[in-house]
């Protein structure tokens, strides 16, 4: 089992969750972040005195799949949250050495 | 008695039933002629009056947004508990201290001591002032201003002044520093004597509140964290979209506030200056916030919302002073230099350290000086040099009158909330509970 993290762009959740829904992901944890990367800071005025935006919004997704998706789901992601602009996020996949569905107590892969 | 008649109007059921009572006086239910203007003044006050009280929400909704989230439930707070405590205390001292009429404890210095009165029910017994409006109306609209004046207060010690010595402030502005020096002038004191003019409170008011919110940012000190290595950290608004509702509630309730001042409404002459009063209250409004916009846009690249609304405020705080006389070019000008002296005053008081959260010295205080000097373009009866001393005598009365309170308050109980609860907010510190909880108790 794999555990996928990525980190895209708000406005490309809704595409991204479609692209992975269609080739048969069955659930992902959305979180709203922030955090800086390539991108890092730009510097802003408020009321007259400067600051540093270090920290753009990002979503980050988790999404445990059996090993033999995690490739498709990482290349679907890339695939769909992709504008070709700085900022477009990252993408990992983790060991995932444990799972439980808390309905059932099932473990393993059927627990995804 | 007229006005027991008058009271038939009313209650149509009461005018049925007189005919019974062997009363024959049924035909008598339209108001003596000499009653109308009495009746009319009158109403404009309580209608005026309303108006002002709304305000009280617009500097709620003002601070609410731009003080940072954790401290939101403190500022309603502070807001709605020194509305109140203005209410009770104006009338306790404020009101016969600002109005004394021929009662002066001090010949135009110092107003009388007594607790406010009103007309007894149904005017029994009573002659009214056919010529003016009732008191209960005169005190209700006048209490507005008193709970305006330290509104202006709250918004810029926001963030870390401890909620009682706070309250305790606004118990002796309201009662006794604020009536003193408005009966200097409207109280019909030495300033008045003197040819001071501020029609609707410039000084009077608005930069009373912002005397007393200087002189308490200084003593207080800044936020932790706003002035650190030498430059200054922004700490943005918490609810940008409140911040704007009160400032155009604050903008509603300025046409109270300056057209209830022309103080009658029995003539034509009377209602058509409120009227023009009202275009200039709001052209000068306008004015200021377009000031704002632009000068911001030309400054800084991009054009700042919370300067947008303090020019807005700035233009009205402006216009003040004498929202009558000028025509609605030369009221548009006052509104615009307001603004322009906003967007230059916020930087400046952070050059000095002092920390308003939400530009309450810059629009009421500074804006205050300019519309008061301002009247001298526009009004025969007024001058600068009067109008400048007059400003520096109301000024220095009460940074002093505020100092002497604010380091006696300082030094007995404390003004500042310590470090922790300034960091993790005063709503949790303070009261134990927060304007946006994050995790609901579902």
């Amino acid at each position: 089992m794999k555990l996928i993290i990525a980190t895209i762009k708000p406005f490309k959740l809704e595409d991204v969750r479609q692209a992975l829904s269609a080739i048969g992901v069955r659930g992902m944890m959305v979180h709203e972040i922030k955090g800086f990367g390539a991108q890092s800071g730009h510097t802003e005025i408020y009321r007259g005195a400067e600051y540093e935006v270090n920290y753009v919004p990002k979503v980050k997704l988790e999404i445990a799949v059996p090993a033999s998706m995690a490739e498709q789901v990482m290349e679907t992601i890339a695939e769909t949250a992709k504008t070709g602009r700085i900022g477009d996020g990252k993408i990992f996949a983790l060991d995932l050495t444990h799972a439980m569905r808390v309905r059932t107590g099932e473990t393993g892969e059927v627990a995804l | 008695m007229r006005l027991k008649t008058f009271a038939r109007i009313g209650l149509p059921i009461a005018a049925i039933a007189l005919p019974q009572m062997g009363v024959a006086q049924e035909a008598d239910t339209t108001p003596l002629n000499g009653e109308i203007g009495y009746i009319f003044t009158t109403f404009m006050f309580l209608v005026s009056g309303f108006l002002v009280f709304f305000m009280a929400a617009g500097f709620a909704m003002l601070e609410a947004g731009l003080v940072r989230g954790k401290n939101v439930a403190m500022q309603l707070t502070k807001n709605v508990a020194l509305f109140s405590l203005a209410s009770v205390f104006f009338y306790l001292l404020g009101y016969n201290l600002m109005y004394p009429g021929d009662g002066w404890t001090i010949s135009g210095v110092l107003g009388a001591f007594a607790i406010t009165g009103l007309e007894p029910v149904g005017l029994e017994g009573a002659e009214p002032d056919l010529t003016y409006a009732s008191v209960g109306s005169d005190f209700f609209f006048q209490l507005m201003f008193a709970a305006a004046t330290a509104s202006i207060v709250s918004g810029a010690l926001a963030e870390r002044i401890k909620l009682w010595p706070f309250l305790v402030f606004v118990m002796v502005l309201t009662a006794v520093i604020y009536p003193i020096q408005a009966s200097w002038k409207w109280g019909g004191g030495f300033l008045d004597a003197m040819g001071f003019q501020d029609f609707a409170g410039s000084t009077v008011v608005h930069s009373v509140g912002g005397w007393a919110a200087l002189t308490g940012a200084i003593i207080l000190g800044p936020r932790m964290g706003k002035y650190k290595d030498g430059r200054v950290t922004p700490f943005p608004g918490s609810n940008l979209a409140l911040a704007t509702l009160g400032t155009f509630i604050l903008w509603l309730g300025w046409f109270g506030f300056n057209g209830g001042s022309q103080l009658y409404m029995d003539t034509a002459a009377n209602v058509t200056d409120i009227s023009r009063i009202f275009s200039n209250t709001n052209i000068a409004a306008a004015s200021g916030a377009i000031a704002a916009l632009v000068l911001t846009q030309l400054m800084y690249k991009k054009p700042d919302l919370t300067m947008i609304l303090n020019g807005a405020l700035a233009g009205l705080v402006s216009i003040t002073a004498e929202p009558l006389t000028p025509t609605l070019i030369e009221a548009t000008l006052i509104g615009a230099v307001g603004g322009v002296i906003v967007v230059f005053a916020v930087p400046m008081l952070d050059r000095f350290k002092i920390d308003d959260v939400v530009g309450a010295i810059p629009v009421h205080l500074c804006a205050g000086i300019w519309g008061t000097l301002a009247v001298a373009f526009t009004n025969d009866a007024a001058n600068f040099g009067t109008q400048l001393v007059s400003i520096l005598i109301v000024g220095a009365f009460v940074v002093v009158a505020s100092s002497v309170v604010w380091l006696v308050l300082k030094s007995v109980v404390g003004l500042r909330v310590d470090e922790e609860a300034e960091i993790n907010g005063l709503d949790m510190a303070e009261l134990g509970m927060e304007a946006y909880p994050e995790f609901a108790k579902a």
